[in-house]
């Protein structure tokens, strides 16, 4: 385990330091410590049960852990998922894209995109439209502003639900698998929402399974294996020539087919 | 029975005069009843499904009693029991409504309960994700979603209530099957009479049906 990599420079967003999470007696999370620069983007592998979405979970406290410390932007979360107000402060700075999308079916595309703002941030109902007509536009999905979630399909939804967190003006995105769940079709324009998103410089974590992906908008890669930070670096020397032996022996299954 | 027994539709109409002035009854006993009871459903369905033991405990205490005890004696004891207790006599319809209320927010907790741990987990998340705090969560994501879940539930447990006041003609409050009583009576039309009682029940609870489809189809929208 290495602490070389920051491609830019910066007071870090995210620290991590010996965090550890236990799900009653299995140990989810050894030790972590990371941090992440401002306009880095971190891409996490591992397998499945590796610990790599708790991980990004527990930078916003929807999961907590148990002991080490974490802060974001400077500010600490509190073991044992302690709900406080600074935690939900953390929560505004901080977006998150699921692997279900998770969009309020209740809710049509353009209002799902403006709760937030209106209720957290307490703009008006105009200048929250005005964003969220913006931010839709921008992932390319205008022409669906008045439709609910159920009438879209899986990569339209995906593209509004980053599209939702944006509206935020989050300085940190976190991506929980966010193509896992979409049919193959559907990955390349999330992918490239995603990208774009890189290329403007916003700080990015991201759990994928998309190693093209990975390799060409990562500026570190991490790889976890049973909960630890097995090996990290960027993605060139992590794709083509890793030092450990789990790391070698994940990839191998993942990029033979 | 007189094999020349002849169904005397006459009769049959000319109850129904009398038996509407039980309606109002059955509908303020039904619907007062209802409405404090979905404020009991929803007061007790969320503490019943609190994380603090000590506000889910009484929930399921309460639950447990009013639906596992029946709505006739549930109104007896109200009547004729607290009296003793409070030293003086309780209003027939209060206690009526007091029954209806009672009973329906038992079942009604255990509606809402299921309504809101029916939405998936993940609603909760995007909504916490967002900053919004766990109040707001609640009131713009969940309970909208679980209520429109909750609807068919609803809407039975409205009809059981509606049919169960006719148990309340043992307190002498004067609804709809107490006024069928009252009219046999006097003219021993039984079989006509029931009938026509039978029917005011359908006419009310087949309305609240066709309320609620219509309810539920606009609910549906956006789903």
């Amino acid at each position: 385990m290495n602490q070389e990599t920051s491609t830019s420079g910066g007071e870090p967003i995210v620290r991590l330091d010996k965090v550890n999470k236990h799900f009653g007696s299995l140990h989810v999370l050894k030790d972590i410590d990371l941090e992440v620069t401002p306009g880095e983007v971190v891409v996490i592998i591992g397998a499945s049960g590796s610990g790599k979405s708790t991980l990004i979970r527990c930078i916003n406290g929807l999961e907590e852990f148990q002991q080490g410390s974490l802060e974001v932007d400077g500010k600490p979360l509190l073991p044992h998922g302690k709900a406080t107000k600074a935690l939900q402060k953390i929560r505004t700075e901080v977006g998150m894209v699921f692997q279900q999308f998770n969009l309020f079916p209740h809710l049509s595309v353009l209002d799902n995109v403006t709760l937030a703002p209106m209720k957290v941030r307490g703009w008006s109902r105009a200048d929250a439209t005005e964003i969220a007509e913006r931010l839709l536009e921008r992932v390319d999905i205008s022409d669906q502003a008045a439709k609910y979630p159920g009438q879209l399909s899986g990569g339209q939804q995906q593209r509004v639900a980053l599209a939702r967190a944006l509206a935020m003006e989050p300085r940190l995105m976190l991506f929980d698998e966010p193509t896992s769940a979409l049919d193959p079709e559907m990955i390349g324009e999330v992918l490239d929402a995603m990208r774009e998103l890189a290329n403007e410089g916003m700080t990015m974590m991201i759990v994928t399974h998309e190693m093209g992906f990975a390799r060409e908008v990562a500026d570190r890669v991490i790889y976890i294996h049973k909960g630890e930070i097995a090996e990290e670096g960027p993605p060139e020397t992590i794709f083509d020539s890793p030092r450990e032996e789990a790391t070698r022996n994940f990839l191998a299954r993942v990029l033979k087919h | 029975m007189d094999v020349t027994f002849q169904f005397d539709w006459q009769a049959a109409f000319a109850s129904i005069p009398h038996l509407l002035t039980g309606i109002p009854y059955t509908l303020l006993i039904s619907f007062g009843g209802l409405a404090i009871g979905f404020i009991i459903g929803i007061v007790f369905g969320l503490l019943r499904i609190s994380p603090l033991s000590w506000l889910r405990w009484p929930a399921v205490a309460y639950i447990e009693i009013f639906r596992g005890t029946p709505v006739l004696v549930q109104v007896l004891f109200i009547f004729y029991g607290l009296p003793q207790l409070l030293g003086g006599p309780i209003n027939a319809l209060v206690a009526g409504i007091a029954a209806i209320a009672v009973n329906s927010g038992a079942y009604i907790s255990e509606i809402v309960r299921g309504g809101v741990q029916s939405i998936e987990r993940g609603q909760r998340e995007a909504g916490l994700s967002l900053g919004l705090s766990r109040r707001q969560t609640f009131r713009y994501i969940i309970w909208p979603q679980a209520f429109r879940r909750m609807i068919p539930p609803l809407g039975n447990q409205g009809i059981i209530s509606i049919k169960d006041t006719s148990l309340f003609s043992v307190i002498g409050v004067g609804e709809l099957v107490r006024q069928g009583q009252v009219y046999i009576a006097t003219t021993f039309n039984a079989l006509e009479v029931y009938l026509m009682v039978a029917m005011l029940y359908l006419v009310i609870t087949l309305s609240l049906s066709v309320a609620l489809r219509f309810l539920e189809r606009k609910g549906l929208v956006g789903q």
